[in-house]
């Protein structure tokens, strides 16, 4: 082993390479998986080829992406939709699988739930059949994203074949200015080195900006690497991460808590270490940012106006806005903030845990919304911090539906989707064409943004809501 | 999985970059297991109008497209969610090879997995073959994974790259999960190694 100075992606890596395989793949040990509703079929194929599941023990699985967020899983009128959630309940039963599922309190959203209960740790592998698993990076552990296949053979053999990612470095320093949020800085990070800029790469995002963030806004941050076309993304531990993990249900306790926080503290990014990339923003610079286009590199400052496609570069590119202005229903240079939104979403797993519907909170506190407006807690312990702090009420009286945990209108697969030509001003991470329902219009943005859209209904700078007297 | 070694077949160009998942396969359909109905899915809300009819100016709808086998698309081709029934959609349509000058990187694995070869060419190439494609509705191209060519409508041959590990278990349609298991043992060596260096991560 050398002894020249490593990344911390290298410093979690190497030690779970089991084998090499031919060309530049290795055998990765998986030390934890997570899985949702979603997944369930796997389990299905799994026990059809007559393979076993290896390490139940490394598994936690809830319910997320099919469950209703009023009224309960009795809710689920389609049968074929009410059995993803019913089976995921009997094969974690039958497997010992810790399984929080609807009714539950600690039930949520599978990348709010693993960090909640300690599941997720530093200087581990750790995967679930979602794109957004990159989430978990924001405590140091390399996450990522697998599709069935993938996940059918973590869970026979605890190991996945992986080609191994380049290391890219995203420093941000400096204070962020008032009314910028993580959500701001990850939305300018994509802007910035577009939506295949990360492809093939692990980020560390690192700097004195990222330093100074709550392990809630890490999340948000790393939380939409896959937006930027990275599988996973990094930030590493520190006091604010082992203060968050210390206590929690799955975390190691006692004198195992020292030894594990003892090499917690190793894994860091060495001085000197080498990125195959690396990329620098200065925070101070960022500005409340929000998507125009059905891609979330389309983003912009809410000061600015919708792209013009006759200013574009080329032919492709010009014909890439034209078809995103068509779609979004938007006419070139208009200013943002003139733009109108029919209804409001406050959730996902980049911005549904306390600190996001606090910022929400405290922009609505007072106003009423204007358009319908739903804030959809990323888990039941999440409601229940909410609720314990009277956020609920705030919510309520602004005129939010306040609504039970799970993914929601992010994906709608459990319905809750807008309508076709619908505007919608929404926390999630994706604005594809028909990602919250056929037809429906996505713009990305921060809790505090989407919350200022509500009680004004359209885009608007939240750093000027009071003084436009609303 | 279904081997890969060469195929000659009708390709359809798909001009837009950064084609993600969700428009591969809206995930309203995600609930079903894998199936052939997934064919039928594949492109949905481009191919079919609210009334389920066909948009005649989508490519895949134009008569000379249609038994299209391989598909030649732009930047970031399956951008977005893990979703691997954007391959099944693939697959289950008959289009068993996507030539881009970059994937999705989830979405570039699932398609090994699949047995869906995704080829990398640079991009001005792709573009090349999007062009010829357009000007000659229909024409075909081989993608020969033994060789690691591409040859274009114009006869063309385009070198192109596949992992060895990968082109390997592609070439002979390979079950994964079985090789893995016979490495079993230095599976079990490497956790026994593991729990003693990191006892805390014991559960
Ligand atoms: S909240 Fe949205 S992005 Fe996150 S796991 Fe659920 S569906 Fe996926």
């Amino acid at each position: 082993m050398t002894a020249g100075p490593r990344t911390l992606f290298e410093k979690i890596w190497s030690p779970h390479v089991v084998a090499e395989g031919a060309g530049a793949m290795s055998l990765l040990y998986i030390d934890r998986l997570l899985m949702h509703d979603g997944a369930v079929h796997t389990f299905d194929r799994l026990r059809r080829a007559g393979r076993a599941v290896r390490r139940p023990e490394a598994i936690a699985a809830t319910a997320d992406h099919y469950v209703p967020t009023s009224g309960g899983a009795g809710a689920i009128a389609d049968p074929a939709i009410r059995g993803m959630v019913t089976e995921m309940d009997r094969h974690t039963r039958e497997l010992g699988i810790p399984y929080f599922g609807p009714g539950d309190a600690r039930q949520g959203i599978v990348h709010v739930m693993g960090p909640e209960q300690g599941f997720t740790l530093p200087g581990i592998t750790l995967v679930c059949g979602d794109s957004h698993t990159a989430t978990h990076g924001a405590f140091g552990c390399l996450a990522f994203g697998i599709g069935a296949s993938e996940l059918e053979h973590v869970l026979a053999t605890s190991c996945l074949w992986q080609r191994k990612p380049r290391a890219m470095r995203i420093r941000v320093d400096g204070a962020r200015p008032p009314g910028v949020s993580a959500k701001d800085v990850i939305l300018s990070i994509i802007a910035r080195i577009s939506a295949a800029g990360g492809t093939g790469h692990v980020i560390e995002y690192a700097g004195s900006t990222i330093a100074a963030m709550s392990m809630d806004e890490r999340m948000t941050v790393c939380n939409m690497s896959i937006e930027a076309g990275a599988r996973a993304g990094l930030v590493a531990p520190d006091e604010t991460t082992f203060a968050f993990l210390a206590g929690r249900a799955f975390a190691p306790a006692g004198p195992r808590w020292e030894e594990a926080r003892a090499f917690w503290r190793t894994l860091p990014s060495d001085p000197g270490a080498v990125f195959d990339a690396e990329v620098a923003l200065d925070a101070a610079t960022l500005a409340p940012t929000v998507t125009w286009g059905t891609s979330p590199q389309e983003a912009l400052p809410i000061t600015g106006r919708v792209p013009d496609p006759a200013d574009a570069p080329d032919p492709a590119r010009r014909a890439a806005v034209e078809r995103m202005l068509a779609y979004m229903g938007l006419a070139a240079n208009t200013p943002l903030t003139a733009i109108t939104v029919d209804r409001v979403f406050v959730g996902s797993c980049t911005n549904s845990r306390l600190e996001d519907l606090r910022a929400a909170a405290a922009v609505v506190r007072g106003r009423r919304a204007v358009v319908p407006a739903w804030a959809v807690p990323g888990s039941g312990l999440v409601k229940r911090a909410a609720e314990a702090e009277g956020l609920d009420r705030v919510f309520r009286e602004a005129g939010f539906e306040w609504r039970e945990p799970g993914c929601s209108m992010c994906v709608g697969m459990n319905g809750d989707t807008g309508r076709p030509g619908e505007r919608v001003a929404s926390t999630s991470n994706r604005n594809f064409e028909g990602r919250q329902g056929k037809g429906v219009r996505t713009h990305l943005m921060s809790p505090a943004m989407a919350a200022a859209a509500a009680v004004t209904g359209r885009l608007t700078d939240v750093r000027r809501l009071a003084a436009e007297g609303v | 999985m279904e081997a890969f070694t060469t195929l000659t077949a009708a390709a359809v160009p798909l001009d837009a970059p950064n084609v993600d998942t969700d428009r591969i396969i809206p995930a309203r359909f995600l609930h079903k297991p894998r199936g052939p109905e997934f064919g039928r899915l594949l492109f949905h809300d481009l191919r079919y109008d609210e009334d389920g009819r066909e948009r005649a100016d989508f490519v895949l709808n134009q008569p000379a497209f249609r038994a299209a086998r391989i598909l030649v698309a732009a930047d970031n081709f399956g951008c977005g969610s893990s979703r691997e029934h954007a391959v099944w959609s693939l697959a289950a349509y008959g289009i068993r090879a996507v030539i881009a000058p970059s994937f999705g990187d989830i979405f570039f694995n699932n398609c090994f997995k699949v047995g869906v070869l995704p080829v990398v060419l640079p991009a001005s190439t792709v573009a090349g073959l999007r062009r010829q494609l357009h000007a000659m509705p229909g024409a075909s191209l081989t993608v020969d994974l033994e060789a690691q060519v591409v040859v274009g409508p114009d006869d063309a041959r385009i070198p192109f790259t596949a992992d060895p590990f990968r082109r390997e278990s592609l070439l002979r349609g390979q079950d994964e999960i079985a090789l893995t298991l016979e490495r079993e043992p230095a599976i079990a060596a490497f956790e026994r190694r593991r729990a003693a260096e990191a006892p805390w991560l014991a559960r």
